[in-house]
């Protein structure tokens, strides 16, 4: 089986990921989405992977895992922080740093 | 004092310019002599200087602690200095003649790449005359304001500020560079200007104050402006220097010093045209026009003409200039004080008169170097003798300044009169007395020169003694026109006695030429040249006495054998009007110079407004509206600035992509 | 190949729901089912360790932190769909819809040829493989990774603390607070009763019912309450005419019999 079928699809969830990221307000839903995005850069390093016959990809896929997973117990800990303090939870509500 | 003494004496070393000199040759300029340096009693000059200072910051800073001694301190540091004076002139006396310039160098005073001004004093046979001077009848005029000023109880604060003054002229005349008799030059300046501003309640004295003062103030220019010159010229300010390299300098270089250094002495000696200052410092206390306005201070500038005199040996353009400002000025003063009413303003017109014949003289060259100084010296006594003569009446008429409130006073105040009388005798040129010796001289060289110039001199001398004349009646003469509450009285001897010494010195100043004796003694500093006159002396004389008698009759017809009116005549022809308004000299001022000047101002204030303010608060105001503008992009909103970065990821990676498939 | 067109529609369409539905644990749940289809497809590629990896790390753990976090911030807190920033919606469609399709056409530049396969590299066994690669040319990386997870949990840490302001109350004083509150309000000093249990029937969202019949209200947690999910205690009263589930059939109301003390026997 070709690789292009893998990548357009890791395309295309990334690009539903950003979109989820652009348009929810929900910092956890946000999260998620940025979640979908590293998932799919993993699937398109997994199947360039396959592609080029080496386990490189695999390895990168691996650390964008451990990145991914510190991010989440930090960014899920600041929500947490956050909400304790403002009761919500809603990007839009951190708006004050404006002009 | 002997470890203060061993301080000084190693630095007090020859100037290190005198190895460089050679001797300039007689006939060009005599003054380039190489000063020796100093022993003895000459390692002490530096006093000279030091002890009126010494005076003037401990009765300035010393504050009323010093008020029930204060004037006791203040007039002796001047008599410890004419006492140290009068020693090094004798000593100097002693010496041979070629080796009568004694140089101090104190200490470098600054050293900035190759301008080098060392702090050194230098006193030379011209010096020791001004530091005599100075100290001698500045001695005398402290003494008279013991007197003078008893009843001000700002008398500590006045001899601190008389003590100022005359460590400031001390140390003009014996600077022996350029820049530190500029140090002295303000100082001066900034001694009169405290001085002239004294009593600063009063307004008219607040601004005849900054009159002077602005005035100088051009005059500084010119002095600065020659300064520089003279350090891009030569690389050096110091006498020493400038006179060993005037001659290889260019004449239009030198011409256009004589004309800096004019500008500055006509700024200080009050001559035409910044001749407006003169007549309004009179507002200052009496004993200060007598030391700072008549004797000493405004001679400043023929000291600074004479000085230089191998700048204006050089320069024959820029003397013919001090000729001409001298002649002008000498009949402009005597023209002022022909109408004047107010006796110190009289007087005043009087001293811009004689030093104009002094500036005359200066300009003459070699020829009459000697006879301004001469002339400055016979003048600052009887001129001192004078004004004080004049502030002892005013002290016994209740401050009256208005020679229409005079008159008949000789019975009540003989010893003002007689002392006065001396002094109207010597300025006048009355045969025998000091003035007649100094003048005469004048006026025979001016003749020798130009017979324009000798006419205009001896005119000079016929208002001269028209002027005195009158002022003479009308204060003692003629009948009383006092105010109802006016008891005039003779002063007291603290007063009187240094009226008699100046009178004393008025009447017998003429020795000073006896056997031309002030021409040898000066002519290692100032040249000497004998110019001869188409007549012999006698003739001079003669016609000089005889339009002096005739300046007194025309006096006497007008003024002693007329009804004098208590108050100024009205109707006064044009020339009277002009003479009253001082020749038009402030009226001048004020229309050529201050009104342009405010209407530059305020062109410059409303260019500045509208046009460079004006684009720069556009500027701003543009980069103001704009960020306003833009800062609404600035939502705070997490999400907007995600949509930016996405649409910038987008762009960049359809960049990248455009360059790859392309 | 079969699993690919088969899971690739589920995923897409899992994503685009996660993005569009309200409720934020239904998204979360809705990542759960694109990351388990995303291991089938680590399988699919060869990558046997990125696919327990993936089930254990993402799956596991992530997605279980999720749900912690929703838990604690209020599950029952839903999003508004109603956008308040104008055009941000149609503009983040616009850019993800070009970043789509810019993507696409990238990645078609980067594939030439087919691939290559992991046959070669998996000789020796996927895991191997990885490790020795882990363990020699990426070792800085590894290492800083290790690093970088202390960093992470100390963070959290230091993020999730609250400083006490106020001492720790004691028994005593939580006892004496009961009493005192007991003294204001009326408040009872007990515990809550808890929820009814019956010999058939034992649930949380079952409230316990009173002597006289009547429902304790405080029996069940606010939240069921909230979410209208109790059961209604009259209708499983047990009735005599109906031997097996009497909550359908039940009589409602004016029972005064104690349910619970008949229920026992």
């Amino acid at each position: 089986m070709t690789t292009e079928p893998f990548v357009v699809l890791a395309a295309l969830l990334f690009s539903i990921g950003a979109l989820g990221v652009l348009v929810r307000r929900n910092a956890i839903v946000v999260f998620m989405c940025v979640e979908l995005m590293l998932n799919a850069g993993n699937l398109a390093l997994v199947s360039f992977a396959r592609q080029h016959g080496n386990l490189d990809g695999q390895v990168a896929a691996f650390f964008v895992m451990v990145v991914a997973a510190a991010e989440v117990v930090i960014g899920l800990a600041i929500i947490v922080t956050i909400f304790r303090t403002r009761r919500s939870a809603s990007v839009d509500d951190a708006s004050l740093l404006k002009y | 004092m002997s470890p203060l003494l061993t301080s000084f004496s190693p630095v007090s070393a020859a100037l290190p310019m005198s190895s460089l000199m050679t001797p300039a040759p007689m006939s060009e300029a005599a003054s380039a002599v190489a000063p020796a340096a100093a022993e003895g009693v000459f390692s002490l000059m530096w006093l000279i200087i030091v002890l009126p200072a010494i005076g003037a910051a401990v009765l300035l800073l010393g504050g009323r602690a010093t008020d029930r001694w204060g004037h006791l301190l203040g007039a002796a540091t001047p008599i410890a200095s004419f006492v140290l004076g009068v020693v090094m002139f004798a000593q100097l006396l002693g010496r041979p003649e070629d080796d009568r310039a004694v140089a101090v160098t104190l200490y470098d005073w600054f050293d900035a790449g190759a301008y080098h001004v060392e702090m050194g004093l230098l006193l030379d046979q011209l010096s020791v005359l001004f530091v005599l001077l100075i100290t001698g009848v500045g001695s005398l005029i402290h003494i008279y304001s013991i007197g003078y000023m008893a009843h001000d109880d700002r008398r500590r604060r006045f001899f601190g500020y008389l003590n100022l003054f005359v460590a400031a002229m001390l140390m003009l005349v014996m600077g022996s560079d350029y820049l530190t008799l500029f140090l002295g030059w303000e100082g001066v300046g900034l001694a009169s200007y405290l001085l002239i501003g004294f009593w600063q309640y009063k307004n008219s004295a607040a601004v005849a104050a900054k009159k002077a003062f602005v005035v100088n103030r051009v005059g500084d220019m010119g002095m600065a402006l020659a300064v520089m010159l003279m350090f891009a010229t030569f690389g050096t300010s110091s006498f020493a220097g400038v006179s060993a390299a005037a001659s290889e300098a260019s004449v239009s270089t030198l011409t256009a010093l004589g004309l800096l250094l004019l500008l500055a002495a006509c700024g200080k000696s009050a001559q035409v045209p910044l001749q407006s200052w003169l007549l309004d410092a009179m507002e200052g206390p009496t004993p200060v026009s007598a030391l700072i306005h008549a004797a000493t201070m405004v001679t400043a500038g023929v000291y600074l003409v004479v000085r230089s005199d191998f700048i204006f040996n050089e320069a024959p353009a820029a003397r013919t200039a001090v000729v001409v400002v001298g002649v002008v000025t000498l009949l402009w003063g005597a023209i002022i004080g022909c109408a004047k009413d107010d006796i110190k303003k009289v007087l005043a017109g009087s001293t811009m008169s004689q030093i104009g014949y002094m500036m005359l003289a200066a300009g003459l060259g070699p020829a009459g170097y000697a006879f301004a100084i001469f002339h400055l010296l016979t003048h600052g006594f009887f001129k001192a003798n004078m004004f004080l003569g004049a502030g002892s009446v005013m002290h016994g008429m209740n401050d009256e300044v208005d020679m229409r409130r005079y008159g008949a006073l000789r019975p009540f105040m003989p010893v003002t009169f007689l002392t006065f009388a001396m002094g109207y005798l010597a300025i006048i040129g009355f045969p025998g007395f000091s003035g007649f010796w100094s003048k005469d001289r004048i006026i025979e060289v001016a003749f020798a020169e130009n017979i324009w110039v000798g006419l205009a001199a001896l005119i000079g001398a016929g208002i001269t003694a028209f002027y005195m004349t009158r002022l003479v009646l009308m204060t003692f003469f003629t009948r009383r026109r006092w105010a109802e509450e006016a008891h005039p009285h003779e002063s007291s001897a603290v007063m009187t006695m240094p009226l008699i010494v100046l009178a004393a010195l008025s009447v017998v100043g003429g020795v000073l030429a006896l056997g031309d004796w002030i021409t040898e003694w000066l002519s290692p500093v100032a040249g000497i040249e004998h110019h001869e006159a188409g007549l012999p002396a006698w003739v001079f004389t003669i016609l000089i006495t005889v339009t002096v008698a005739i300046g007194v009759a025309v006096a006497w017809v007008l003024v002693g054998k007329r009804d004098v009116s208590s108050t100024a005549p009205a109707n006064v022809s044009v020339a009277t009007k002009a003479a009253r308004a001082d020749l038009y000299g402030d009226a001048f001022n004020e229309a050529v110079l201050m009104r342009p000047g405010q209407y530059l101002t305020r062109s410059l204030v409303y260019a500045d407004n509208k046009g460079i303010d004006g684009t720069v608060n556009g500027v701003g105001g543009l980069i103001g509206g704009s960020s306003g503008w833009l800062r609404r992009l600035q939502t705070g909103f997490v999400r907007s600035y995600a949509l930016a970065m996405l649409s910038g990821v987008v762009l960049v990676v359809a960049a990248l992509l455009a360059v790859n498939l392309a | 190949m079969i699993a690919f067109w088969i899971l690739a529609p589920i995923m897409v369409a899992a994503a685009v729901g996660m993005v569009l539905v309200r409720k934020a644990v239904h998204s979360a749940l809705l990542l759960a089912i694109v990351m388990i289809s995303l291991a089938i497809l680590y399988a699919v590629l060869e990558a046997p360790f990125l696919f327990a990896v993936q089930i254990i790390v993402y799956t596991g753990a992530v997605l279980m932190l999720f749900l912690f976090v929703l838990m604690l911030v209020g599950v029952d807190a839903s999003d508004s769909l109603v956008e308040t920033i104008r055009g941000q919606r149609v503009l983040a469609f616009v850019a993800a819809v070009l970043l789509g399709v810019i993507l696409v056409l990238g990645a078609a530049q980067a594939i030439v040829g087919p691939p290559e396969g992991l046959t070669a590299a998996n000789l020796e066994g996927n895991v191997p493989g990885l490790a020795s690669l882990l363990f020699s040319s990426y070792v800085l990386a590894f290492e800083v990774t290790s690093a970088l997870l202390i960093t992470a949990v100390l963070g959290a840490m230091v993020l999730a603390h609250q400083e006490r302001l106020s001492p720790k109350p004691t028994q005593r004083d939580l006892a004496l607070q009961r009493v005192r509150d007991y003294a204001d309000s009326g408040k009872h000093p007990g515990p809550l009763p808890s929820p009814g249990v019956f010999a058939r029937h034992n649930a949380n969202d079952t409230p316990a019912l009173l002597p006289d019949g009547s429902v304790a209200d405080s029996s069940v947690s606010r939240v069921l309450q909230a979410r209208g999910t109790v059961r209604e205690a009259p209708r499983i009263r047990r009735t005599p005419g109906l031997p097996d589930d009497g909550s359908e059939s039940a009589p409602t109301t004016g029972n005064d019999a104690t349910t619970s003390g008949e229920g026992k026997p």
